[in-house]
């Protein structure tokens, strides 16, 4: 599809953030696939148009990183984190679990074109494993059966809470605050959970403090 | 050694996110005092307290900034590293999705100090609810007045860029980094020149992880001293670890460095339902495995060194004695493979060959001979590829072979799986499939 032009003035707003053009291109490539669903050929040709170089160099760019998709994702993109500690801990029955559910594979739209199933490299969560993500969001914690529970409720269009974010939109609302990450939904769901408050909570049962400044304020230290 | 909540110690507070929950524990003083000083005094109270990077390198932050050289006409950059992708490390994105404001409130500290008068955070694109934290906090700390123009009255300016990536673990690595926030592939540079003299757009840089930054306005606020309080000689200050894997409670406890393992993992709840260690990685999969012998270690940068293994992240990763060591190590193989970026031909060839032998011994078919022609590989790719995205590929064979040969040699007939039920390793009872 065509891009239009107020899709290139966007564009030119991700831009002008930078001392140098160039530097827009990642987030310029998430707003292609956020209005294409995929980052099509159209999309490649704007922003080279934009940045004013060719648009072998741009796709150049867009084969290199895995978030950038040749076919139409669908409406969500789904992630299931297969590394090591994630995959040994359950990550590996969450994506059989899935890639049923969904009739797909690895890096592939589910039959009826509504879903991408990936098998994900780290995502940063180890201490929630098993991890899954809906449009890039956190699905902590989960097993093969609320894994699947998590597909069927969007499938149906139910409303879907990140377990560390916002409820869940789409992969276009995703690739778009990737664009222009100040989305207007930091102060939505839960960023701060039991697990990040581990070692928190024992502090405080216990009384244990960081030091105070040496020698200028009374010491809470040892404990 | 007692837990120290610093970075972490108002996690609790549910608007910390904000700039108002923020400052109410004194956010952005620091800046205020860090303003009213010259930028060498700053980078000589980093320099003082021994601050090393948190990335994984553990390369002294005050001693980076100074290598920046000064009055030299071009324009000088920062550029937070948060593109946290190593496998096992999970604390950068807790910080920003928790605290974001004490990143924000380092990066102008950090800025003024290196005389930058544009930064950008690069995170990596997995993590919108990380990317869209920081961006809220940085929209907030503009409105405040803590970045543009003549901040807080004085000549300084600065604006921040919170930046997208778009999934590439290499992209971690600096000067790949620096490649992709130019807008290319992100593939490592040549060193030297290193990023201090011609980084981003070819001019004086400094890339730094996100906890080192979010050290910053501690520092300045309670002194070099202060931090010195903390952990060893060689390796002062706190860490905020973040301990994943078969323990009762997976999660993030900030204590100082030179904590051990065991109290780390006592913590942590010990190994879920009181079964055995079978190794732990400190720091990310790029730094040689230990096993349950070296559990009263200190955690810092010199004892892990001196134990054949790096601190990297600080993040361990616990694993019982339900999980194949032939599995974990080829599923990270895959997955360094994956993420070559292709450049260099030691990485690129070294963990296509490796893995296809690791899968063989994988699915029971292994080849002895293959068990030490994967560290004769190993050999071949560390020290000479092209970035330390090769050497880290070399790193989990090698060590893993040295305590658990045996099970190599058994996958030569008898598959991982087989070896080991996959069930039984899962965090979830009575796995479905």
């Amino acid at each position: 599809m065509a891009i239009s032009e107020a899709v290139r003035d966007e564009m030119r707003q991700i831009v002008a953030l930078y001392p140098q053009s160039r530097s827009a291109l990642l987030p310029m490539l998430h707003l292609v696939q956020s209005v294409e669903g995929d980052v099509s050929v159209d999309g490649i040709n704007a922003c080279a148009e934009v940045l004013g170089i060719t648009s072998a160099e741009v796709t150049a760019v867009s084969t290199f990183y895995t978030m950038y998709k040749r076919q139409k994702v669908g409406k969500h993109h789904i992630g299931v984190c297969i590394n090591t500690l994630c995959g040994l801990l359950g990550g590996d029955a969450v994506y059989a679990a899935l890639a049923e559910r969904l009739g797909t594979t690895h890096d592939s739209p589910s039959a009826d074109s509504q879903f991408w199933l990936e098998r994900i490299e780290c995502q940063a969560a180890c201490t929630h494993a098993p991890v899954m993500t809906v449009d890039w969001e956190f699905m902590d914690d989960v097993t093969p059966a609320s894994a699947v529970d998590v597909i069927d409720r969007l499938a149906n269009g139910e409303v879907v809470q990140s377990t560390r974010g916002p409820v869940i939109r789409d992969f276009s609302a995703t690739e778009r605050t990737l664009a222009f990450p100040n989305d207007g939904l930091a102060d939505e769901g839960v960023s701060v959970d039991d697990k990040m408050l581990a070692g928190l909570r024992i502090a405080k049962e216990r009384g244990m403090t960081a030091p105070g400044i040496p020698a200028a304020q009374p010491s809470q230290t040892e404990a | 050694m007692t837990l120290t909540p610093v970075i972490t110690e108002h996690w609790d507070s549910p608007d910390l996110y904000t700039i108002d929950g923020y400052r109410r524990f004194g956010g952005y003083g620091a800046l205020a005092s860090a303003l009213k000083q010259d930028p060498d005094a700053i980078i000589q109270t980093v320099k003082d307290s021994g601050l090393r990077g948190r990335g994984g390198a553990g390369f002294p932050t005050g001693m980076k900034w100074g290598f920046v050289p000064q009055n030299d006409g071009k324009p000088h950059y920062l550029v937070v590293n948060a593109d946290e992708s190593e496998p096992g490390a999970c604390k950068d994105i807790p910080i920003m999705m928790a605290n974001p404001h004490a990143l924000v409130e380092g990066v102008i500290i950090a800025s003024y100090a290196i005389r930058a008068s544009h930064a950008f955070i690069y995170i990596r694109g997995e993590v919108p609810n990380a990317l869209r934290k920081v961006a809220n906090a940085v929209e907030q700390a503009r409105a405040a007045g803590f970045i543009g123009s003549n901040i807080l009255g004085t000549d300084f300016s600065l604006d921040i860029v919170v930046h997208s990536g778009a999934g590439a673990y290499i992209c971690g690595e600096e000067t790949a980094l620096l490649d992709s926030l130019e807008g290319y592939r992100g593939q490592p540079r040549l060193k030297p020149p290193f990023p201090a003299v011609a980084g981003l757009y070819a001019s004086p840089t400094v890339i730094n992880n996100v906890e080192t930054i979010a050290n910053i306005p501690y520092i300045i606020e309670r002194g070099a001293a202060w931090l010195r309080q903390f952990g060893t000689e060689k390796s002062p200050g706190f860490k905020v670890f973040a301990v994943s894997g078969h323990v009762n409670r997976p999660g993030i406890y900030e204590a100082p460095l030179g904590i051990t393992m065991r109290e780390l993992l006592d913590y942590a709840g010990g190994m879920r339902d009181g079964r055995k260690l079978k190794f732990w990685i400190p720091g990310g999969s790029s730094v040689p495995m230990l096993i349950e012998e070296h559990l009263d270690l200190p955690l810092t940068y010199e004892d892990m060194a001196g134990a054949g293994t790096m601190l990297g992240t600080g993040t361990p990763m616990m694993f019982d004695e339900t999980v194949s060591v032939v599995k974990a190590v080829t599923r990270w193989l895959e997955f360094y493979k994956h993420e070559s970026c292709g450049k260099c031909t030691p990485c690129r060839e070294g963990t296509y060959w490796i893995t296809g032998m690791l899968e063989r011994f994988e699915h029971g078919h292994g080849q002895e001979a293959d068990v030490d022609k994967i560290v004769h590989v190993c050999t071949q790719i560390a020290g000479r590829s092209f970035c330390a995205l090769g050497d880290a590929a070399a790193t989990p064979y090698p060590a893993a072979l040295k305590y658990f040969r045996d099970e190599f040699l058994a996958a030569t007939h008898t598959s991982a799986d087989e070896q080991f039920d996959p069930v039984a390793s899962y965090l979830f009872a009575g796995a479905a499939r």
